[in-house]
């Protein structure tokens, strides 16, 4: 039976985690995601999960663990922020291109300097071209599915790829949210087990893993992942819909809010669609301005066919990036229009809560105000704006 | 019961093969193969996990390998996180009944991924106590980059990185002394060796992997393209280094330290610098002085370990 | 040399094959070559031990010779006999009938 919960987004992916009950997690701790582990050594120290947690000196030690843990034949996760995401870099390449399913949600929050705690998506977005999976969530409710959901993408035979399962540092890690949650014998059902052919534990059929591959191998190997990334697609489709089959929540890799008939159309990521979804309601209410929202949940692999679809019929669309690639714009803008080339109308840029500055419903409908304001004037410049930034 | 009877030995696998790319003379497949061939026996299985480095690139070269065991080459710096991960997933399944081997970690590292890039990871996985040994190749400077210095390069050795000049004398810090380092952690087996002494290794090995907790074997490996000498005389340096108690052989359990090898007659360290050409430049009147320093620096260290194992022995009295 | 292999072939995660680099030769690289008196060795098995190429062949606990497919010529083996055993000669000058090591 379903149970409803009062969660915070920290605690929804610690249940999530108790739930998928791994067989090792090793962690580091770092603001925010400090409250999912607390929570997870409590579940540990309580009995209530058979996981063997082990608690690293680093969060470059917890990936190479939960790497070495998930070949030799354990379902692994982790999780982190920012920094500690950061620390983790060289082994995230590690980790897809050694091929191991682990789950890890990222707690967004601002890269350094100046020090910063609160949320933006500066550290997954640095980690886009790493070969790992990316999920997004909007509340704590889709943290907690996107969890669950992400064991069985990560492990799926065609796929063998890790996923982060990104939810929004403080605004979603430290609220309290009303949320749906599975019963145990649900989600192990629908995790089911992990196993793994080619198994550094298999002692009667020793193998050597992560052989050094030199020019006569190596592009192979990467042609392998892409592959991999290639498949990806129908496995998250299709485990979103078994999903929504079992539970009423199905998942897509995009979430349209009104987009039928917008003219008008803001693209993004995260707990902020939340925010522009209440805009778009207002602002056809009070201002009868046709206009929707795309809420991105999957990023990498990036559906960009899917968005082009989804956008093809908008006057004007604005892409919200809670990072910057400094000297290029927000990379979600970029790729988006990189999916849209070859005509299909103005575009703009808007980046939006560096370092946890708050997108208030207020700033989210001038967003749109001016989208509407450029699509009615055809002035598209600056194509980079900022929101809710003091000149 | 494990052996380390050579006539036993030789007629087991030989769970490195040859066809591995080390350089003529390299005493670092000597050691694996010694190491391996004392961990593995009776119904004991080694799984290892090794760092990039010298070994590493020389014994796995896709889609080859030399090893006969299961190996995992992740990073650099990780190989103590690396086999942390793998015993903590074989706890977890055996925990489970999902698998039933006696299974013997080893993490594999050269100094420039033990002393230096990896120390933190080491550290970690020693306090942690996972059940496991670290095996340390120590052949004093970063060899699979082209002979950098390293915290393991000795006072006055020439490397690409501090090389002797009109004006430098080629390294001027002190070896890190990891093996001090190491037994500060506290745990419950660590040891110096040598392969040109094979038993004293092996029988060390075979402590360590019937030790419960984390253990910790620093082994000399000369290398002959670093140090400078030609590559059959890798095991008459490995017994210099002995014999001048440069590198001491001893090991420490449960805290009481005991010295495996006392050379008859302490040979003196200007025997040592003069077999090998990276300290060839010692020996002119700028650095002269620098010989009777690594003198003092090396009788200071082999007498703290002469006053730990006689403490060790009053403490039993 | 061997084919290469294709992407269908290849384990994801650069898997390879334990003990493969056995099929490799690296007696290519050697100029002297190890030429055993098994007359005068006592089998002590040092050599064995002490080869950092696995190279030393040993049947019923006795040297039998050196696996010169492997061997790289470092003289490692001629320096630890302690029996003089065994002759490091410049193989350029050594007939095909002296190359058995």
């Amino acid at each position: 039976m379903a149970e409803r919960m009062a969660l915070t987004g920290n605690d929804s992916a610690a249940y999530a985690f108790k739930q998928i009950n791994p067989d090792v997690v090793a962690a580091y701790p770092i603001t925010p995601q400090t409250e999912l582990m607390h929570k997870f050594a409590a579940y540990v120290a309580d009995g209530e999960v058979k996981t063997e947690f082990v608690p690293v000196e680093s969060e470059h030690s917890a990936m190479s663990a939960v790497i070495a843990a998930s070949l030799a034949g354990a379902r692994a996760c982790t999780a982190t922020s920012a920094n500690g995401l950061a620390l983790m870099w060289e082994m995230l390449y590690i980790a897809a291109s050694c091929r191991c399913p682990i789950v890890m949600p990222v707690i967004n929050r601002a890269l350094s300097a100046p020090i910063n705690i609160h949320c933006d998506h500066s550290d997954t977005m640095g980690a886009r071209d790493t070969g790992w999976i990316q999920l997004y969530s909007e509340n704590c409710q889709e943290a907690y599915d996107n969890a669950l959901q992400a064991v069985r993408i990560a492990e799926h035979p065609d796929v063998m790829l890790p996923v982060m399962v990104c939810l929004d540092g403080f605004i979603l890690s430290h609220t309290l949210e009303g949320l749906e949650a599975n019963d145990d014998e649900t989600v192990r059902n629908f995790i089911g087990e992990y196993e793994r052919s080619d198994n550094l534990l298999d002692v009667e059929r020793p193998q050597t893993f992560g052989a050094f591959a030199l020019q006569n191998y190596y592009f192979e190997f990467k042609k392998q992942q892409a592959d991999a990334m290639q498949e990806a697609p129908a496995v998250i489709d299709e485990v979103g819909k078994e999903y929504g089959e079992l539970t009423g929540r199905s998942y897509g890799r995009l979430d349209p809010y009104r987009c039928d008939d917008a003219d008008v159309i803001v693209v993004g990521l995260g707990s902020s669609m939340g925010t522009a979804k209440q805009a778009v309601d207002d602002l056809r209410d009070e201002a009868g301005l046709k206009c929707g929202v795309l809420k991105i949940r999957c990023f990498r692999p990036f559906p960009g066919d899917l968005i082009r679809q989804a956008l093809q019929n908008a006057a004007i669309v604005g892409v919200m990036d809670r990072a910057v690639s400094f000297g290029l714009g927000g990379p979600l803008f970029h790729e988006i229009r990189s999916a849209r080339y070859g005509g299909d109308g103005p575009m703009l840029n808007f980046i939006y809560g560096l370092g946890g500055r708050d997108l208030s419903l207020d700033l989210a409908k001038d967003v749109f105000r001016n989208l509407a304001e450029a699509k009615d004037s055809g002035q598209v410049e600056p194509v980079v704006r900022y929101v809710g930034l003091r000149e | 019961m494990a052996t380390t009877s050579l006539k036993q030995l030789c007629e087991m696998p030989d769970l490195l093969s040859g066809g591995h790319a080390a350089c003529p003379g390299c005493a670092g497949p000597v050691a694996i193969r010694q190491i391996l061939l004392a961990a593995q026996q009776d119904d004991t299985y080694v799984v290892a996990s090794i760092s990039t480095g010298c070994m590493e690139v020389s014994t796995t070269v896709y889609p080859n390998s030399a090893w006969r065991i299961p190996l995992f080459h992740s990073a650099f710096e990780n190989s103590a996180a690396t086999i942390s991960g793998a015993e903590t997933a074989y706890r977890s399944l055996k925990k489970q009944g999902k698998i039933d081997k006696k299974i013997a970690f080893i993490a594999f590292g050269g100094d420039g991924g033990t002393y230096d890039i990896g120390l933190q990871s080491l550290s970690g996985a020693l306090e942690r106590g996972h059940n496991f040994t670290y095996v340390c190749y120590d052949n004093e400077a970063y060899m699979n980059t082209g002979i950098q210095r390293s915290g393991s390069t000795p006072k006055g050795a020439f490397t690409t990185t501090a090389p002797a000049g009109k004006v430098e004398p080629g390294k001027r810090q002190r070896k890190k002394n990891l093996t001090a380092i190491v037994a500060a952690h506290d745990i419950p087996y660590v040891a110096q060796a040598s392969p040109h002494r094979a038993r004293d290794l092996m029988n060390k090995v075979q402590k360590a992997v019937a030790t419960e907790g984390a253990c910790f074997i620093n082994v000399l490996s000369p290398c002959p393209r670093g140090w400078r000498y030609a590559p059959d005389q890798t095991f008459q340096i490995a017994k210099l280094a002995a014999d001048t108690c440069v590198w001491p052989l001893y090991e420490i359990e449960d805290g009481k330290l005991t010295i495996n090898y006392k050379p008859r007659e302490k040979k003196p360290m200007l025997d040592w610098l003069k077999s090998q050409g990276r300290f060839r430049h010692l020996f002119t009147p700028q650095n002269e002085h620098l010989v009777e320093e690594i003198q003092q620096d090396v009788d200071r260290e082999w007498q703290r370990l002469l006053t730990l194992e006689a403490m060790g022995k009053e403490t039993a009295q | 040399m061997a084919e290469l292999l294709k992407k269908g072939q290849m384990k994801p995660g650069a898997v390879a094959e334990a003990g493969s680099m056995a099929r490799l030769n690296t007696g290519t690289w050697r100029t002297y070559c190890p030429v055993s008196d098994l007359e005068k060795c006592n089998h002590c098995m040092i050599c064995w031990l002490m080869c950092p190429e696995s190279a030393v062949q040993v049947e019923d606990g006795k040297k039998v010779g050196t696996n010169l497919q492997y061997c790289k010529g470092c003289g490692i083996c001629a320096t630890e006999c302690p029996v003089d055993a065994i002759e490091m000669k410049l193989e350029s000058e050594m007939s095909e009938d002296e190359k058995k090591g």
